[in-house]
């Protein structure tokens, strides 16, 4: 049992949560996630390690309540526990020295993105980070990633905040100026987001990694659910990844896997509301 | 005892046939196959058996189970002194009882079978197993040892790790089982069938490990939550017990396609999370109407007959080879036939097709033809020149089989591996590394439950004898 000790709504369903779980806090790296039941009989959840504190023993999870699962997650108030939570797993983001780095985050995927950029910072990187959301409600850790990063940039689809667009412009502008050109990029997000990216370094030859989000199980390598594409070769994300060189990654076929239980899952959401009706 | 019985009465009896669920209504639904011989059943069986003095059975079985005095026991309806004796020898005798290949272990030897039909060996196991289970209260209770003061750390909870476990607590060492996902039990859990082992048997030969001071941490993966260096600083000795693990793939086009699963994942959405099974599990499962499985292993039948009880109307195993040479167990095959599972024999997967919407729609096939017998023995079998067939199919289960995960492993650098990737170990068990023991299918590839129980029983023998200083 993982005690959870506080949890905030950062955006519209998009919760902080630090957890109890001081052997993770003490082996996790950047880049790492843990699985997560929430109760017996529950889906297994993959969630990033935002953050740790080792002394603490405590590990920050970035939760999108998104469907059935991920909503009975961020239901567990302060004092509550969270049945399992197993890791780190996955192979922690591969920090170097680059010098210059664009971190890019969008939606959800800028919580992903905030211990590598941390990592990346910390080892001396000069960071500027572009934050993209839908509106300025959904646009999460500015304030927390600029604590480290040269840059904040921010982009909404909408304008409501930041420069009108999306992060692909920003990442272009960014690379037009010969002062600011990365060396390597970093994206975190919805996976055309990480596609259009990986289309757009691509001609210039700039080292693109992303993080993939293929559906998990057992996040240990032996179902083979999380296979991805890469080059010619069939990775587990869950053990050889989740990040991988985005110019290797075939999007398409991860975007059209994460559908295959579409149908079901909106069953699952419909029959949530259905009780939560019933309930109140 | 009544009047002993004379060998000719004894040959006389023909052997038991097991009472099973109705083939029609078994297909639709996930309750044991197999339900148990009932009390005179079980007595009459027990009766077949003569004593023999070579005691042949015994050597056939990977644990050596006490088989005739546990079956002399049966005949002369002394329940409890079965029950002390298969526990005695066996950590998991309920499990065992029901999925132990005896036809090639124990009965494989029995006397019986050369002319005729050999004991029911594994029924009576099974049968005393789930008696014991349902009078425990009444068995009397092993006194347990003074403790040792000396700490085993078990990696895994499958039959290797939990064998091992249960011989080492009774041996008065203090024993931690670190297992990597939210469950016990490993294959016995999340890959064979509820249909052929009632979770409930594993829950409470778990139960029984527990109450005798076993420590099962779950939701620890070593190699990540902890590493064997860690292990090794805070126990005396440690058991490395992680299972197979990594499912090979298929490598033919279409291997991405929505509807198309390893093994392990289509057995573990359903056995483990409950997908399509409990009308009340979130984890979904796709299921299809039209099934295919890729293989003809214990664990295809498995996938199969689970394809069938998730409602497809049409369940197919593919193989390349013919039925005379597949490597399932005859029950199993036995079995699928009667729930209206399909052979496609002589077909070689070489293409999964697919629609617009990415959804596998066929599983092309090479038909293949037997030829001359290859190293195995067995005959080799070759394409059909031109010859393909297109099954129609929305999901395609890839039974192929296992290889070591090097999660583990990858992160143990001085841990002596063979070229296979399984870690290698001496004839006791032990790895390069000092206290640091191995078995089950990390050290043999895919093996059977009782082999991997054997491997656990063996190092936990070594382990105490290193631990009092022999
Ligand atoms: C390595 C990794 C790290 C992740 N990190 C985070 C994170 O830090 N924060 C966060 O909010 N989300 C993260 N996700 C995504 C998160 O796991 C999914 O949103 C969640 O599983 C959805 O489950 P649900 O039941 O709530 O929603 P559902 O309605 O069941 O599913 C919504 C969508 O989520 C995806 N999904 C469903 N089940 C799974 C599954 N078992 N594994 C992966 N994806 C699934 C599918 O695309 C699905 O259509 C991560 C995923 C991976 C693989
Ligand atoms: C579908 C299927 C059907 C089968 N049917 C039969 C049958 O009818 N009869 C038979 O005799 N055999 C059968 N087998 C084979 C048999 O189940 C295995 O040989 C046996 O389970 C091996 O036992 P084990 O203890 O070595 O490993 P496993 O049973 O695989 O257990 C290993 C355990 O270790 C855990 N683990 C893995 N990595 C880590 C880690 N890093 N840290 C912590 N824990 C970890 C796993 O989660 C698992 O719980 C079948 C196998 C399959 C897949
Ligand atoms: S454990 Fe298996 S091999 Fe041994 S006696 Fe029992 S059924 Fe036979
Ligand atoms: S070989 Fe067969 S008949 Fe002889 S003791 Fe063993 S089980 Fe009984
Ligand atoms: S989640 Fe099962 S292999 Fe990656
Ligand atoms: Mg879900």
């Amino acid at each position: 049992m993982f005690e959870v000790l506080s949890n905030e709504t950062l955006a519209p369903n998009l919760h902080r949560m630090t957890v109890r779980a001081p052997r993770i806090a003490s082996a996790r790296q950047a880049g790492q996630f843990v699985i997560v039941r929430s109760e017996k009989g529950e889906e297994r959840i993959p969630l990033t390690i935002g953050d740790a504190d080792v002394e603490a023993g405590t590990i920050t999870l970035f939760i999108q309540a998104l469907g059935a699962g991920t909503q009975k997650i961020v239901s567990r108030q302060p004092g509550e526990f969270l049945r399992d939570v197993a890791g780190p797993l996955g192979m922690p983001t591969d920090i170097e020295k680059w010098g210059k780095v664009a971190c890019i985050g969008g939606g959800v995927g800028t919580a992903v993105l905030f211990p590598m950029a941390k990592a990346l910072a910390d080892l001396g990187n000069e960071v500027t980070t572009i934050i993209g959301g839908r509106s300025k409600p959904y646009i999460i850790l500015a304030d927390e990633l600029a604590e480290f990063s040269s840059h904040v940039q921010i982009t909404t689809d909408d304008g409501s905040f930041g420069q009108q667009g999306f992060v692909t412009t920003a990442l272009q502008a960014l690379i037009d100026d010969p002062e600011r050109r990365p060396e390597a990029v970093f994206a975190v997000g919805p996976v055309p987001m990480m596609r259009a990216i990986s289309e757009l370094t691509r001609p210039y030859g700039i080292k693109t990694l992303v993080s993939l989000n293929p559906i998990m199980i057992d996040g240990t390598g032996m179902c083979g659910g999380c296979r991805v594409q890469i080059g010619d070769e069939v990775k587990f994300a869950c053990v050889d990844g989740p990040e991988f060189d985005a110019h290797q990654v075939d999007f398409n076929s991860l975007m059209d896997r994460l559908t295959t239980y579409r149908e079901q899952e909106q069953h699952c959401r419909l029959d949530d509301q259905l009780n939560a009706r019933k309930a109140s | 005892m009544t009047e002993a019985m004379t060998p000719k009465q004894r040959l006389a009896i023909q052997r038991v046939i097991m009472p099973e669920q109705d083939a029609g209504a078994r297909s639709a639904n996930f309750t044991e196959v197999n339900l148990g011989l009932n009390h005179e059943q079980a007595v009459a069986e027990a009766q077949r058996c003569l004593q023999c003095k070579s005691r042949v059975c015994v050597d056939g079985c990977p644990v050596q189970v006490g088989i005739p005095e546990f079956i002399a026991a049966v005949a002369n309806d002394d329940l409890p002194g079965a029950a002390r004796i298969l526990q005695r020898d066996n950590a998991l005798p309920a499990v065992c009882g029901r999925v132990c290949p005896q036809e090639n272990q124990c009965e494989a030897r029995c006397v019986r079978g050369v002319k005729g039909e050999a004991v029911a060996i594994g029924y009576l196991e099974r049968f005393v197993a789930d008696w014991a289970m349902t009078h425990a209260e009444g068995l009397e209770q092993a006194t347990p040892p003074t403790a040792s003061g000396k700490l085993v750390a078990v990696v895994g909870s499958g039959p290797c790790g939990l064998s091992a476990a249960g011989d080492l607590i009774r041996q008065g060492h203090k024993v931690t089982i670190f297992e990597a996902l939210h469950d016990t039990g490993g294959v016995l859990r999340y890959g064979i069938p509820e249909f052929r082992l009632p979770k409930t048997i594993v829950d409470q030969e778990v139960a029984r490990l527990e109450a005798l001071g076993v420590e099962i941490q779950c939701n620890v993966v070593v190699g990540k939550t902890l590493t064997i260096d860690q292990l090794k600083e805070d126990f005396d000795a440690v058991l490395i017990s992680n299972g197979a693990g990594l499912p090979m793939m298929m490598n033919i086009p279409g291997e991405h396609l929505k509807g198309v699963y390893a093994a392990n994942e289509y057995l573990t959405r359903v056995n483990l999370m409950g997908a399509g099974r409990l009308a009340d599990s979130p984890t979904p499962i796709v299921q299809g109407k039209r099934v295919a499985v890729v293989g003809a292993g214990n664990t295809a039948m498995d996938c199969v007959r689970t394809a069938r009880r998730l409602g497809a109307e049409q369940a197919m195993i593919v193989y390349r080879r013919s039925e005379a040479q597949m490597p399932a167990r005859r029950e199993e095959v036995h079995h699928a036939k009667a729930e209206g599972v399909e052979f496609v024999m002589l077909s070689s997967p070489l293409e999964i097709l697919g629609n617009d919407q990415g959804w596998a729609t066929a599983l092309r096939c090479q038909k293949m033809r037997l030829g001359e017998p290859d190293a195995s023995g067995r005959q080799r079998p070759e394409p059909i020149d031109g010859e393909t067939v297109d099954l129609a199919v929305d999901v395609v289960v890839n039974a192929l089989g296992t290889r070591p995960n090097p999660l583990l492993t990858a992160t143990a650098p001085h841990l002596e591996l063979q070229p296979s990737g399984q870690i290698r170990i001496d004839d006791d068990g032990q790895t390069n590394l000092p206290g640091i023991y191995a078995g089950g299918d990390i050290t043999r590839g895919g093996s059977t439950v009782i082999l991997a129980m054997g491997d656990g029983k063996r190092a936990a023998a070594r382990i105490h004898q290193m631990l009092s200083g022999g």
